[in-house]
């Protein structure tokens, strides 16, 4: 009878207007996201030769396909894992206003302001083997031998690094400052010392922050091009799965094949994300407040 | 970390802060009392007034700027919190929301290692004590605002620490809440037989808990007493204004004859008692609206006419605001409700009008 009653209310509950504030949103995902993307789907099925499968058949059974994953993979994590890990401890230490705070934040967030191609640039003349690094080793023979940290894997990671770093620190910086720092005061109350209150209060807390900045992290890394053709070898070590894709699009012109390339891309991206995704199931996740307050 | 003491002695404790335009002020002046074992503490005051930096620099959460704490024979002062081993209730409990009730309780016993068994007895008798059996499995979300709280008493007393810091832990709470709640506070500080210091802002809650109350005004301590001395004989007038003598006037001094004090305005003469050596010419006198009464008879000492100016229904009295001719308003806490604008007349005994040196 009582529920009878409550569903007639809602029901004669008028249209909520506001919600026509989310069609345009809607038509513009709808429009550069959702309709490219099932084009490219229904493309990489109708290849040039052979039949729905030919592209993808013919990318797992090609030496110069197939491998790109990895190679991209091989880049794309471990610039994730030092972009994630070395943005964690310097987040922590700014959480706390001090005098240096503003100008750390802003001298590791510069990077973010230049573009990939402006640090490769900068990168050539830095660290080739004619830059100011070798030159200066080389003059106080700290090292002899040729520095080689430009046109192979080395030069993309460092790369990756500087440019993904100022992304992943302020994204963490912005999870450790919501943390209530009454909650370490508590964990130091009842014997807790620095290490023990960072790793049983911050990092439990911070660690669905951590998964989600992974993520976006290494989504961003994963999609590297410039800096793998500008400081890479584009023909060998640092041949990325964007370049495969690139290639078959504007070299061979196999729309079909280049499509069949990018939803792989998509594929692996998916995979990593919801294992981090999963990973961070396994942890507390809700309000980081110890109480009323 | 000692697990027992006879007494703690705070030795001119200082905290300064930076102010405003780079001046240092003292948010602690020189705070210096001796706490015995066992002893229910509780520093009272306005907010600002300097009790929970107290707190907090008997916690090892803030440093001291000059001074020093001594349990027994061992200066702790210097000592980070951790190794204080004092057990804290925060005001808004700082519960992990991450862990659940029995994790927030054996926190401190797991970063002292405790043997595990010996942590599940423990976690068990506190949770008992606060009456939470049965809740060990629940986040801290999912719990009420009282349980949260006691939660927060469990985990500070599961530690069996020398001393138990209380930062106005039932603020949040809703005052039927509140009341159990203090007589369950008083319970277990009387259970762990340990001390207890205990901030807060409400006279009531002071009066109720303490062995002894520090009354606190712009960081400086004001009177060191039991609840009986700070409500009856409050020992100047910032202390009095607190305790609820919510009559001050100023008067002009008549005649001193011991501690017996003459005091008058333009149409009310009193007799009082001297609290402090008087000054000037004038001073203060002040008196509590239930120690007034209002009465029938005209003539005698500390008697005087006023008109009544407003009443305010409390359920079993009232209080009546006494307006005499010269406009001096003085409240009176009466059973009687007398009708606006009536002349009544007012008596205080001599005892209970308390003189101070005016300000």
């Amino acid at each position: 009878m009582a529920s009878a009653t409550a569903n007639a209310a809602l029901a004669r509950e008028p249209f909520d207007k506001s919600l026509l504030l989310v069609v345009p949103a809607a038509l513009f995902m709808l429009l550069v996201f959702v309709y490219p993307f099932l084009y490219g789907l229904w493309l990489s099925f109708n290849p040039k030769t052979g039949g729905v499968l030919a592209n993808y058949t013919h990318f797992f059974t090609t030496d110069n396909l197939w491998p790109t994953i990895w190679t991209t993979l091989r880049l794309a994590l471990p610039a994730t894992i030092i972009n994630v890990g070395v943005a964690l401890p310097i987040a922590f230490k700014m959480r706390v206003k001090t005098r240096y705070q503003r100008w750390v934040t802003t001298i590791l967030v510069v990077p973010i302001t230049l573009g990939t191609v402006l640090i490769a640039e900068g990168m050539l003349t830095y660290f080739g083997p004619r830059g100011w690094l070798s030159q200066f080793l080389q003059f106080f023979h700290l090292y002899e031998g040729p520095i080689r940290l430009t046109h192979n894997y080395w030069g993309v990671l460092i790369s990756l690094v500087i440019s993904g770093f100022p992304f992943a620190f302020l994204l963490i910086l912005s999870y450790v400052t919501g943390i209530d720092p009454g909650l370490a005061r508590a964990a130091a109350t009842l014997g807790a010392d620095r290490r023990a209150q960072f790793r049983h209060i911050y990092l439990p807390l911070l660690a669905p922050g951590l998964a989600m900045c992974f993520c976006l992290a290494f989504v961003q890394a994963f999609s590297v091009f410039p800096s793998a053709v500008l400081l890479g070898s584009p023909a060998g070590p640092t041949r990325v799965i964007s370049i495969a894709a690139y290639e078959a699009a504007f070299e061979i012109y196999d729309y079909s094949l280049a499509s069949a390339i990018a939803m792989i891309m998509g594929f692996v991206q998916l995979v990593v994300v919801v294992a981090v995704l999963g990973l961070r199931n396994l942890f507390y996740r809700g309000p980081v407040s110890g109480g009323k307050g | 970390m000692k697990h027992d003491f006879s007494e703690l002695r705070l030795d001119r404790v200082t905290r300064r802060f930076a102010g405003a335009g780079g001046h240092a002020f003292n948010a602690l002046s020189a705070l210096t009392m001796t706490i015995q074992r066992g002893e229910f503490i509780a520093l009272l005051g306005p907010s600002g007034c300097g009790k929970s930096t107290a707190l907090n620099c008997i916690a090892g959460l803030l440093p001291l700027s000059d001074g020093s704490i001594w349990l027994d024979d061992m200066r702790i002062d210097t000592l980070p919190p951790e190794q204080r081993g004092f057990g804290m209730v925060f005001q808004n409990y700082a519960l992990f929301p991450h862990m659940t009730v029995a994790a927030n309780v054996d926190f401190g016993l797991r970063m002292r290692r405790v043997p595990a068994a010996e942590i599940a007895a423990r976690v068990e008798k506190a949770m008992h004590m606060v009456q939470l059996t049965g809740q060990e499995h629940k986040l801290p979300g999912q719990l009420s605002g009282g349980q949260q709280q006691r939660v927060a008493i469990a985990r500070a007393i599961v530690i069996e620490p020398p001393l138990v810091l209380m930062d106005e832990p039932l603020s949040n709470l809703d005052a039927k809440l509140r009341i159990e709640t203090r007589a369950e506070i008083r319970r277990i500080h009387r259970e762990l037989e340990r001390s207890t210091i205990y901030v807060t802002h409400d006279q009531d809650e002071a009066l109720s808990l303490a062995d002894r109350i520090v009354v606190m005004k712009d960081g400086v301590a004001q009177q060191i007493a039991t609840p009986r001395e700070v409500y009856a004989e409050p020992a100047n007038l910032h202390v009095a204004r607190f305790m609820g003598y919510r009559n001050v006037l100023d008067l002009v001094v008549e005649n001193v004859d011991g501690d017996r004090v003459t005091v008058a305005g333009p149409d009310l003469r009193l007799v009082g008692t001297q609290k402090l050596p008087l000054t000037g010419k004038r001073a203060c006198v002040a008196i509590r609206p239930d120690e007034a009464q209002l009465v029938d008879d005209a003539g005698g000492v500390n008697v005087f006419s006023g008109a009544v100016a407003n009443v305010e229904y409390g359920g079993r009295d009232s209080l009546v605001d006494v307006k005499t001719a010269s406009g001096t308003v003085i409240h009176v806490r009466s059973p009687l409700q007398p009708a606006l604008g009536a002349t009544v007349r007012v008596h205080v005994p001599a005892a209970r009008i308390l003189v101070y040196p005016a300000e």
